[in-house]
């Protein structure tokens, strides 16, 4: 039994969604052509997330993967909330004043971003209050900080990584009057999320990473053909200076104990992430929060286990790396994707797979004739296959739909292979965890003409 | 950059031949590599510069010259013929659906013929013939109509099966063909070589040819040539003639005075072989497949072979561009369409080796005919530019027009279809023309069925009821940039996609139109026809009067508040224009032409109006809408719309008011309805016209007011016998030769502007009569339609040709206008027509190939139709009282 081409599709295109920048928008011109965005779930209910936003006070768009664990909490509460922390931390004075003083006298306050989301991205109603609330503390404390300095962007995107934690950190200890609140909060602490979130702004791209989601930039060089820059770090056991980092942190006697089988205290794979507080709070902490919680907490096994050698917390942080980009001409788009992309897929055929499918035929290399015998039948063979290869490539409309087909489909020729494609999506939902993780991909595509101005301009 | 395409066609030849002009003139280089001259300068003064040295520059300077002008220079940035002209794939042929394009080519074909004798140089002229295949029925139709006009004209074709081109072309495969048309005559030439004997004879005329010399810009004083600023400096000249091909319209707007030539170009494809293994004969005929979009001819044995792609790639929309030029490129997964039709089509082919893939720009208009004439902003500024892929067939033909226009004042052919005053400014955005070529590129191959429209480039003018009109059903045409109605969709009804209802037959709206016609018969129908084109001149003192008297044949000299119904002629009494005038004071006027008029009815006014600031012209189209209330109960409408009497009494037919109508005062009614139906037009200042528009359709209801559009309109017209200016009436037409004696006042007292010729035509006859045919033994549903151009027979004997057609619901016939010559059956030499004549005959009218009986009439059924409309109103007024 096989899922017909159809059927494939339907579920390869589920969660497909793209926004296109549009052209004429009275303002600046973006260097932002537009991005595709996917999901394909292994896990039932899925636990990535994804973020997509303009920021409506400052210039600049912001993107984001979350890969979450131990359920899918956290990474929501962060796709939620994250990019409001940055653009509050991006925002100048003034406009904070004038947002705090419209709150304060009820008045309609400044829109700060404009969501860019498929219907399937929710928004939890709940909670709403809640993250308000502890979104004004912060800029309340921004307000009287008032530094007078211009923002920094790398500064403001690790600022707020850090004080969205340490809030999902802080609400988890208070807890909350309401029953379902109060579990909610338990639940994004106690689970953990992964962020890799780009802001772009005219040629300046920064990225900023926290965990074993990647960022990755395609670029073309002269003679058409594609390559692929990391824009981020791994937080993982693979990365030697992050390895390095953790055993900086903690006393030699721990050293063999921290990392084991790869894994942060043998348990957790990424070695950054927001959440996650049984490897940030003290053995105390963790204890008296699970005692006084509410029963599905206390039942839970894995909430009340503490990991082992667990000697002098915090092990763990949600402090992202911020990389900074000046873009180029020939740097056509941006991949961001979780894990499960890059367990499957080589980042250089990433690169070549998407830098094809966006440019299409015209990029195709060309045919020449050139000094050769060619006849009018070879021709026309060469000129069908080509047709046809083409055809299949625009049977996706989205370039992150046409980089999981590749990633789940293609067999080792690195073409799709339907039948392995069919077979991979037909798993039953317990087994598709064991074959492939969920994956996430957003695929921003950058405006080369803007950006070719931009940077004449500078 | 030329120098990339290696060098094809004949190119090498020409070089070699040494031609005789560059004993003459000389570039500053030559490819030939040998010592050079130093470069002739340029000439201060001359009277002609002619810009580009492609087949359109050369023959527009060989034609001059042959008309004896003198001080002629032509200009070429490049080298002769180097641009589009040398990848020009070399086909003349006549089989062209539009007659003026036929008889250029028709004209170029037999001037190429003879030049290799006139001049000496190798022309590579064939006369192999063409072969037009039809894959379809509907594809069989259309070459069956142009093979009917070529055959009047007196060029031989033929309507063949597909058994006969396989006798006739060996390769072809003609399994899925229906037939084809044969066109013994067509040839081929080297395009490259045809241009350079033009130029070779223009040369030998006097004409002096400078290449690698660019023209910066025109110098424009006073609204006139005065010279040209050149690379290498300036000649001061009284006509520049911009034959610039696809740098045609930067060019137009490179001077101070922009001169807008709405052209663009897109890249052109096609593929050059080996010669086959058993090379094909010189004289094997050219296969045009439309329906697979290619033309394949022969080359030195092999073949050429190229098309007019679905998706077509414009270029140079910016200007012209270095990286783009650079970028011309073989592109094979762009040609893959066309090779699959070409090996479809001559499926041996596949073992034939490959040469090259041409990539080479034509330059494209936005209405798929090419642009001559005068520019109306600058006086002695000509083009001839925009030839649509066709630039060897048409430039003979269109050479030899263009001088004649510069040297007599206007061509010995009706040339209105290709003139650039056709066009408005708003047809020159980039933008525009960018969309609007890609349309134009396949469509030189799509099936042309009556009443298309173009997809692109619309919304753009539109009158302020638009949006009303297309909530309720409104289907849209365009003319002149303007959106007009065709008819309304009925609620819960639906026509047929674009694609299918494409019909030579019986369309789909047929019943549509009728019941609207039936309406405006009955009882009232509202059209808006904001699109036509309205001036207001008016003076301080009798200047307007005094000049419009000059200017008009009828005599306006009329009490304040009446219309008159007038041409616009030229001095040969031609119609120039054909409008109606009202006569708001005495020294004011407004004057209502139709929309293409917009352009050259201005220009025309003020090339002949004083320019001393004595008259004020303005152009008002914009300021008014105008909607038209036809039909017996337009006037109830409109008495219970404004106070003011408008029975017939007082208020008789051709007169105008300013009254109020609802709530807005100011609107200028006016008795006439241009269908010779009774009924009103009212211009309505725009701000009002939704306001008046409401008030209309509310107080009509009980008087069954519908809207209705140009579709029921043109019925009514035709049926009446009114003739439309730019379809039945042109240039070359008088108020004599189409029944309008009446709208001419020989003896006003006054003189005015093609005054002799109508007194001579008075007293000596007219050569072509404009006459109403009926359509007897034709089947409204099974028949083919006319459209017009089909040819009219007397007795066996072709006299002429129809203008406009439309199916008449009231006579239950179709009814074909058109003009009736009278050829000495010996000499064929034209005699007048007299009333005798066209009474006399036994008329038949060719569709397609078919003949239809017809009854002519030179008189519309006037008593027929009142005595009709009063039985029926009878009949609806006892249908009230039910």
């Amino acid at each position: 039994f096989y899922l017909t081409p159809p059927q494939v599709n339907s579920i390869l295109k589920a969660n497909e969604y793209s926004f296109k920048v549009p052209e004429f928008d009275g303002k600046n011109i973006s260097s932002v052509l537009g991005f595709d965005s996917n999901q394909l779930p292994a896990n039932a209910p899925i636990e990535d997330r994804r973020s997509a936003a303009t920021c409506l006070q400052t210039r600049g768009m912001l993107l984001g993967v979350f890969d979450g664990h131990a359920g899918c909490a956290c990474a929501q509460a962060v796709s939620e909330r994250l990019f409001y922390y940055i653009a509050v931390s991006l925002l100048p004075h003034e406009t904070l004043l004038e947002i705090e003083n419209a709150v304060e006298s009820g008045r309609a306050l400044l829109p700060i971003l404009q969501w860019h989301k498929h219907p399937n991205d929710y928004f939890s109603k709940e909670a709403s209050k809640l993250y308000f609330n502890s979104l004004r503390t912060y800029w309340q404390e921004l307000i009287d900080l008032n530094s007078g300095e211009t923002t920094d962007v790398k500064e403001a995107l690790i600022n707020a990584f850090k004080r969205l934690d340490n809030d999902i950190s802080l609400e988890a200890q208070v807890g909350d009057p309401n029953s379902f609140l109060n579990y909610l909060v338990l639940r994004v602490a106690f689970s953990g999320a992964t962020a890799c979130v780009a802001h772009v702004d005219g040629v300046d791209l920064h990225v900023a990473n926290t965990g074993d989601s990647r960022a990755m930039l395609g670029v073309q060089e002269e003679d058409g053909s594609w390559s692929a820059v990391n824009l981020s770090y791994d937080h993982n056991a693979q990365n030697e200076h992050e390895v390095e980092r953790v055993k900086m942190e903690h006393p030699k006697s721990e050293e063999k104990s921290l990392v084991k089988q790869d894994r942060l205290l043998g348990l957790l794979m990424p070695f950054r992430a927001f959440g996650d507080v049984k490897f940030k709070w003290s053995i105390e902490l963790q204890k008296r929060v699970v005692e006084s919680g509410p029963d599905q907490l206390n039942d839970n096994e894995y909430t009340k286990f503490i990991p082992p050698n667990y000697h002098t917390p915090p092990y763990l942080t949600a402090e992202p790396e911020v990389i900074h980009h000046k873009l180029r001409p020939q740097d056509k788009f941006l991949v961001l994707a979780t894990d499960g992309l890059w367990e499957t897929m080589h980042r250089q055929d990433v690169a070549r797979i998407v830098g094809e499918y966006l440019t299409g035929v015209h990029h195709q290399q060309p045919i020449a004739v050139g000094g050769y015998k060619v006849t009018l039948g070879q021709m026309h063979g060469l000129l069908t296959e080509r047709r046809a290869r083409i055809s299949s490539v625009f049977e996706d409309q989205n370039a992150a739909t046409h980089l999981i087909r590749h990633a789940v489909g293609n067999n080792e020729f690195g073409t799709v292979d339907h039948e392995r494609l069919s077979k991979m999506l037909s798993l039953p939902e317990e087994l598709a965890r064991m074959y492939r993780d969920d994956i996430t991909i957003i695929v921003v595509q950058f405006n080369s003409h803007v950006v070719g101005a931009c940077q004449s301009e500078q | 950059s030329p120098g990339m395409f290696p060098r094809l066609l004949s190119d090498v030849r020409w070089r070699a031949a040494r031609p005789p002009w560059r004993r003459w003139t000389s570039p500053r280089r030559s490819a030939s590599g040998a010592a050079e001259p130093p470069p002739v300068s340029l000439p201060a003064q001359a009277r002609v510069v002619v810009c580009g040295g492609g087949i359109t520059g050369t023959s527009v300077a060989y034609h001059l010259a042959k008309l004896g002008w003198k001080d002629i220079v032509l200009l070429e940035q490049g080298r002769l013929a180097a641009g589009t002209t040398r990848f020009c794939a070399g086909i003349v042929s006549a089989a062209r659906p539009v007659s003026i394009e036929l008889k250029m080519a028709d004209y170029s074909n037999k001037l190429y013929q003879q030049l290799e004798q006139e001049t000496g140089v190798k022309t590579g002229y064939m006369k192999t013939g063409s072969i037009s295949l039809a894959q379809t029925q509907d594809r069989l139709i259309s070459l069956k109509r142009i093979a009917s006009s070529l055959n009047v004209m007196g060029i031989p074709s033929e309507i063949i099966t597909p058994k006969q081109v396989a006798q006739l072309h060996p390769l072809i495969n003609i399994h899925d063909l229906v037939g084809a048309m044969y066109v013994p005559g067509d040839a081929l030439v080297s395009s490259a070589d045809v241009s350079l004997a033009l130029a070779t004879a223009a040369s030998h005329n006097g004409v002096q040819i400078h290449e690698r010399t660019t023209v910066s810009h025109v110098l424009v004083q006073k609204g006139r040539v005065i010279g040209v600023e050149t690379d290498r400096g300036q000649i001061s000249c009284q006509y520049f003639v911009n034959c610039a091909g696809q740098w045609a319209y930067e060019l137009g707007l490179s001077g101070e005075e922009h001169v807008s030539i709405p052209v663009h170009a897109c890249e052109h494809f096609y593929l050059l072989t080996y010669p086959l293994k058993e090379p094909l004969a010189s004289s094997i005929p050219t296969i045009v497949d439309p329906d697979g979009r290619i033309y394949i001819r022969n080359w030195q044995g092999g073949i050429l072979s190229g098309g007019f792609e679905k998706n077509p790639k414009p270029l140079f929309t910016e200007g012209r561009n270095q990286l783009e030029i650079q970028n011309l490129q073989e592109d094979w997964d762009h040609f893959e369409p066309l090779l699959s039709a070409l090996l479809r089509r001559m499926p041996d082919l596949e073992a034939l080796q490959i040469m090259q893939l041409v990539n080479c720009p034509e330059t494209f208009t936005p209405d798929m005919h090419c642009i001559m004439g005068e520019s109306p902003a600058v006086r002695g500024y000509f083009v001839l530019a925009g030839m649509n892929s066709a630039g060897i067939s048409y430039g003979g033909g269109a050479g030899k027009y263009l001088a004649e226009w510069m040297v007599n004042g206007y061509p010995s052919e009706n040339v209105w279809p290709l003139d650039l005053k056709r066009f408005g400014s708003l047809q020159s955005s980039r933008t525009f023309l960018r969309h609007r070529v890609m349309e134009v590129m396949p469509l030189i191959c799509d099936l042309k069925v009556p009443r298309w429209d173009f997809q692109t480039g619309r919304q753009l003018r539109t009158s302020p009821l638009y949006d009303r009109l297309d909530a309720q059903g409104a289907r849209w045409m365009e003319k002149h940039g303007f959106e007009r109605v065709k008819y309304f969709v009925p609620p819960g009804k639906d026509l047929l996609d674009l694609d299918q209802s494409k019909t030579f037959y019986k369309p789909d709206w047929f019943d549509i139109v009728g019941s609207e016609v039936k309406c405006c018969k009955e009882a009232v129908c509202v059209i808006d026809m904001s699109s036509f084109t309205k001036f207001e001149i008016s003076s301080t003192g009798n200047q307007a009067l005094e000049n419009l008297q000059y200017l008009f044949s009828n005599d306006l000299d009329v009490p304040v508040g009446h219309v008159v119904h007038t041409g616009m002629l030229n001095e040969q009494g031609g119609y120039e224009n054909d409008c109606s005038i009202a006569r708001l004071s005495k020294r004011s006027f407004f004057m209502i032409s139709p929309t293409d008029q917009q352009v050259h009815c201005w220009s025309w006014l003020k090339n002949h109006l004083p320019s001393d600031g004595s008259l004020t012209l303005e152009d008002v189209t914009w300021k008014y809408t105008a909607l038209n209330l036809i039909g017996p109960r337009a006037v109830d409408v409109l008495s219970e719309l404004s106070y003011a009497p408008i029975t017939p009494e007082h208020f008789p037919s051709l007169f105008c008011k300013e009254m109020s109508v609802g709530y807005a005062n100011g609107i200028r009614v006016m008795s006439i309805t241009h269908t010779g139906e009774p009924g009103f037009m009212l211009y309505i200042p725009i701000e009002y016209a939704l306001h008046v528009y409401n008030e209309v359709m509310n107080m009509g209801q009980k008087y069954g007011i519908r809207n209705a559009g140009y579709y029921a309109l043109r019925s009514l017209r035709i049926e009446k016998f009114f003739a439309f200016w730019g379809q039945d009436l042109d240039a070359f037409t008088t108020p004599m030769e189409c029944g309008r004696e009446f709208q001419v006042k020989l003896e006003k007292g006054m003189e005015f502007i093609g005054q002799e010729a109508l007194l001579e035509q008075k007293q000596h006859g007219v050569y072509k009569r404009f006459t109403m045919f009926i359509l007897e033994d034709h089947d409204t549903d099974m028949d083919l339609w006319p459209w017009w151009g089909e040819p009219i027979f007397r007795n066996g004997r072709y006299v002429g040709k129809t203008t406009s057609s439309a199916y008449s619901y009231t006579l239950e016939r179709h009814v074909c206008l058109g003009f009736v010559q009278h050829f000495d059956e010996k000499t064929g030499e034209e005699l007048v027509v007299t009333t005798d004549f066209i009474n006399q005959g036994e008329y038949e009218i060719d569709i397609a190939g078919q003949r239809f009986q017809a009854k002519a009439k030179l008189y519309p059924f006037s008593s027929l139709f009142t005595q009709r409309r009063r039985k029926e109103e009878v009949e609806l007024s006892g249908y009230q009282r039910e």
